[in-house]
């Protein structure tokens, strides 16, 4: 194996650069290092001045999200090796707007996120005595969407999202389902109302990336396509039945 | 003394290419995917021609019948036959994804929902070829 | 729902008669019927329904599908009157050249 590797980082100084520019770095090539690992040698030893998130540095904060040569990974769980001879490009997450270097705003989906209202919604007021009980198939309904680390690479695997900037996305529509489909929740109507809509899971052109760069094995695209087959039959039903409950 | 104003940093929002679609192959698949409903399009309007000839008589429907022999016709047609079995093979594939079915507690695997379409496919197209041939 | 219903009907029943009338019978692979005997197939009142679902539905799913081809794949979302027009207009329009042709037999 080679010493060092070359990483090609985005550089961009929203004060003095007018657009991004790509800066090299030297790194050493461990076999067990990480992207996350050569960009925190580059800040420690050769240039401070970088930056990037990152927190857990094991797969579950969803704070490193970057592009890897084009694409979406969590630099804390993408090996350096993999890429030898090099060089590695590291770009910030595609399809959001650059803050600074790395690190891009991820204000849009904190918006989309809650308009999804991903939290139990109950028609009572107060919560019953108790604890909710659910049986372990109930919970196999929901529990792959509720993986979601909000690390946003679907966003960045997205064309949809990257094309039309109205687009709730992939991770704010499989939470939404995440919630529909949990027994405890009474809330699918209220969000029926707010997704059912060119912009929520109509928009989605069941591209299917997001769910071939998730992490955590969520497959929002099949989330979407519940979420489209129960709003079918949601509507179907209001045609048929139009006083009736929903 | 300076009155305290948030400092809003200078985002840079970058382009999508118009030829996004060719820079991962996922993408073009998923272009390709959806051109393929040109070639839907495509055998309706050749259909279409096919019912006008018939009803024209046995010499409209031979000339017709000649047109579809014409060498361009043949490779439009061929590659018209591409897309629609791509259509269908992605279509089948995709189905299973909206439907969360469950068997006893259990997912059922989306093999096994792709599986009665492929079956159906089978029937229809075989039933189809039947009653157009025996004639 | 139409754009459902098109492509299911285009997944099941396209491919085999794109087949049989536009590649095995042109190129003789396969006996193709005679005119008489297609001529009294497609007369028949259920054969002109399964026609006309064959030669409509396909068409709605194309437009919904290439409208929004074009406004991803060239990004021309401006043009969303003229590609409406030419999508849904185009799926009409042939619809009712169907209905037409099969209207007599």
């Amino acid at each position: 194996m080679a010493e060092n590797i070359k990483l090609e980082v985005t550089r961009y100084h929203p004060g003095s650069d007018d657009e991004p520019r790509s800066q090299s770095y030297e790194v050493p090539l461990r076999k067990e290092w990480v992207v996350l690992d050569a960009l925190n040698y580059v800040k420690d030893r050769v240039d401070g001045s970088l930056s990037f998130r990152w927190s857990c540095r094991m797969g579950v904060c969803g704070s490193c999200g970057m592009m890897v040569n084009g694409e979406p990974k969590l630099t804390c769980a993408t090996f350096l090796a993999d890429y030898a001879p090099g060089p590695v490009r590291v770009e910030p997450l595609k399809n959001f707007p650059i803050l600074r270097d790395l690190i891009v705003d991820i204000s849009d989906f904190l918006v989309k996120l809650a308009k999804s209202r991903p939290w139990l919604i109950r028609k009572e007021s107060t919560p019953p005595p108790g604890e909710y009980l659910q049986t372990p198939e109930q919970l196999d309904a929901f529990k792959q969407f509720s993986m979601c680390i909000n690390c946003l690479l679907c966003y960045a695997a997205c064309p949809v999202y990257g094309l039309d900037p109205l687009f709730g996305g992939p991770a704010a529509i499989a939470l939404a389902q995440r919630y529909n489909a949990d027994s405890r929740d009474q809330g699918a109507s209220e969000r029926m109302d707010v997704l059912s809509h060119s912009d929520g899971i109509w928009g989605c052109t069941f591209v299917g990336e997001c769910t071939e760069v998730c992490p955590k094995d969520v497959d929002p695209a099949g989330a979407i396509q519940q979420y489209k087959l129960t709003a079918t039959k949601e509507w179907i039903k209001s045609l048929l039945m139009p006083r009736g409950e929903r | 003394m300076a009155v305290p104003v948030e400092y809003v940093p200078k985002t840079f929002r970058p382009r999508l290419s118009t030829y996004w679609w060719l820079g991962r192959w996922p993408y073009l698949r998923f272009i390709l995917r959806e051109l393929s409903s040109v070639s839907v399009a495509w055998f309706v309007v050749v259909t279409l021609v096919q019912i006008r000839a018939l009803k024209r008589g046995p010499a409209s429907y031979l000339a017709f019948q000649g047109w579809m022999r014409h060498p361009v016709l043949i490779v439009l047609n061929a590659i018209a036959f591409f897309f629609v079995i791509f259509h269908a093979v992605t279509w089948f594939n995709l189905a299973p994804k909206a439907m969360a079915v469950r068997l006893g507690g259990k997912r059922v695997p989306s093999l096994m929902i792709a599986l009665p379409n492929y079956v159906a496919w089978a029937v229809v197209s075989a039933g189809v070829a039947w009653i157009l041939l025996r004639g | 729902m139409l754009f459902s219903a098109g492509g299911v009907v285009a997944a099941l029943l396209i491919p085999i008669q794109l087949f049989l009338f536009g590649l095995a019978i042109p190129l003789g692979w396969l006996p193709g019927p005679t005119y008489a005997s297609l001529l009294a197939l497609a007369a028949h009142p259920l054969a002109r329904l399964y026609l006309l679902v064959l030669c409509t539905l396909p068409l709605f799913h194309w437009a919904h599908r290439f409208r929004y081809t074009l406004y991803d794949g060239l990004q021309i979302k401006h043009l969303n009157e003229l590609i409406n027009t030419f999508c849904y207009g185009g799926a009409i329009v042939g619809s009712i050249l169907a209905a037409y042709l099969l209207w007599r037999m």
